[in-house]
């Protein structure tokens, strides 16, 4: 096991605009998260051996459009947390030797869709075959299939999940950089446009455009560097199954219940210990999933403990404040932002910082709760 | 709702052939595992629970239970809004995914754990789909 804090985050960065940005495409997103991540970092692209990145174009592809020789790769995609797994295998490379220097990259032109693709699932495939054929568009339709379950099976209500949309306003509201940002109310949320019921609109993210970009090297290095380091204190991986029709139990993720306690294991923390939370929310559901699965709350409580404002402003467990996915942005894989704001947090840059931060964790999900992965980072390397 | 032939269609393949043929005679097959005497789906020719390649395909009985689903507001190809896209629990065991037929697409109506049936719904000449529709005489 890699001792917690052997490696860091040393440079990290947004795109430079982000939310609509039809002047660019999708590689052209990824490449300038990339170039204003290495300029924190103070480095040049000639000084990256390693690289890691997901979506549309495959390594070879932003290697050469960046004008990189890496000397390892990492093209693991298993959706939105992909980039939690990259920080993760990242992590082991540098400590292995394979490189020195790692760029984990994200650009997706979700909103104005420039040179990015989706694509129905293959008619041959198992989503093809057991799925599609049921009349599934896209994430909305899949991904809150559980809902109804979870509720059922905890008494939980439509107006206590719908805080979790009024709370991460709140915290919106406090980032200049979030696509929505005026204050909404829980009849708001219940009065929104319905989507796939129960959830409206208002429970589904944001479509945007934007990019996020890592660097990461060995800790003994990291303070050679202008930005204070984040280090990595834990982590861990898993997935589940393709298709949420296939996921074993609708009340909680399995792969949330095999990353989230190995990263806590591996970090040596308790839940105590965390001063902040990221939970990727594509749907208002994942962070009720995520505070449950990860050992926050008993299981049933998430909805209560949000509805009482614990994770709101002021409240003792800050989650998701930038806004998160509902209201901050959502490109289609949302991961690389949930880590950036676990970073600013760290670094105590965040427009909504909540104090000093000595250890954050940032939690993603991929796919339809098909995979998942979890950081623990922190402000000090531990002795 | 009736399965229009603007839904996307399934492409066969060699493991999952028998599945839809089938319900072309209106059964729903389900495979075993010889290890265990667990069902299991979707089809591959081994056991998800042990990797054994002993495993039987056999006849399931139809019936199930609503578990899960959500009822989508926007148009889609083949669909008319608002739809119902389910999740069942098979009497065997697996789940899978499904429509519910013949049963207003409410909430209302669409009760979770109410029982249920298979329907089987032509869509072409080669593939009917694995629907349901509530079990006669338990109809919401």
């Amino acid at each position: 096991m890699i001792a917690p804090g052997s490696v860091a985050i040393v440079g990290a960065a947004e795109t430079t605009e982000l939310g609509i940005v039809p002047h660019l495409s999708e590689i052209g997103l990824a490449a300038d998260a990339a170039l204003n991540a290495l300029a924190d970092a103070g480095l040049k692209p000639a000084d990256v051996d390693g690289l890691a990145c997901v979506g549309n174009f495959r390594p070879q592809a932003l290697a050469h459009y960046l004008g990189l020789t890496p000397r390892w790769v990492d093209g693991t995609g298993v959706g939105g947390c992909s980039f939690m797994l990259h920080v993760r295998h990242a992590a082991a490379a540098i400590m292995a030797g394979y490189c020195k220097t790692v760029l984990i990259t994200h650009g997706e032109s979700g909103r104005s869709r420039v040179a990015g693709a989706t694509r129905p699932p293959e008619p041959g495939s198992l989503p093809g075959q057991f799925e599609a054929p049921f009349g599934p568009v896209g994430p909305p339709t899949l991904f809150p299939i559980p809902v109804l379950r979870w509720m059922k099976t905890y008494g939980v209500t439509e107006e206590e999940i719908a805080m979790v949309s009024v709370v991460q306003r709140e915290w919106a509201s406090r980032n200049p950089r979030a696509l929505y940002r005026d204050p909404i109310t829980v009849a708001d949320v219940l009065n929104s446009r319905m989507i796939a019921y129960p959830f409206r609109i208002l429970q589904c993210c944001v479509v945007t455009d934007g990019g996020g970009a890592l660097i990461m090297t060995s800790s003994d290095r990291a303070r050679d560097f202008p930005q204070p380091p984040v280090y990595l204190l834990g982590s861990g991986e898993s997935v589940e199954a393709q298709m949420i029709s296939q996921m074993e139990d609708f009340t909680t993720s399995r792969a949330f219940r095999v990353a989230g306690p190995e990263a806590f294991r591996s970090a040596g923390i308790t839940h105590a210990d965390v001063d902040h939370l990221m939970l990727y929310d594509a749907f208002a559901h994942l962070p009720l999933f995520g505070l449950e699965d990860l050992g926050f709350v008993p299981r049933g409580e998430s909805a209560r403990f949000v509805a009482e404002r614990n994770t709101a402003p002021g409240g003792k467990l800050p989650v998701n404040t930038n806004g998160g996915g509902l209201s901050y942005t959502h490109t289609g894989m949302y991961g690389m932002f949930a880590i950036q704001e676990s970073v600013r947090q760290v670094r105590g840059t965040a427009d909504a910082q909540v104090g000093k931060v000595e250890i954050a964790v940032s939690h993603g999900v991929g796919g339809m709760f098909a995979a998942s992965g979890t950081l623990v980072l922190g402000r000090e390397r531990p002795s | 709702m009736s399965a229009a032939s603007q839904r996307p269609k399934p492409l066969p393949t060699p493991e999952t052939q028998h599945f839809w043929d089938g319900l072309r005679r209106g059964e729903l097959l389900l495979q075993r595992c010889g290890d265990t005497g667990r069902a299991y789906f979707p089809p591959r020719p081994f056991s998800p629970f042990t990797g054994t390649r002993d495993v039987q395909v056999f006849r399931a009985s139809g019936r199930a239970t609503l578990y899960s689903y959500v009822i989508h507001h926007r148009p889609a190809p083949g669909f008319t809004p608002p739809y119902a896209i389910a999740v069942v629990t098979l009497e065997e065991g697996p789940r899978l995914m499904t429509n519910i037929v013949d049963c207003p697409q409410t909430p209302e109506a669409l009760v979770l754990d109410m029982e249920l049936e298979l329907a089987p719904t032509p869509l072409d000449e080669e593939i009917t789909l694995p629907l349901f529709r509530p079990a006669k005489g338990r109809a919401s």
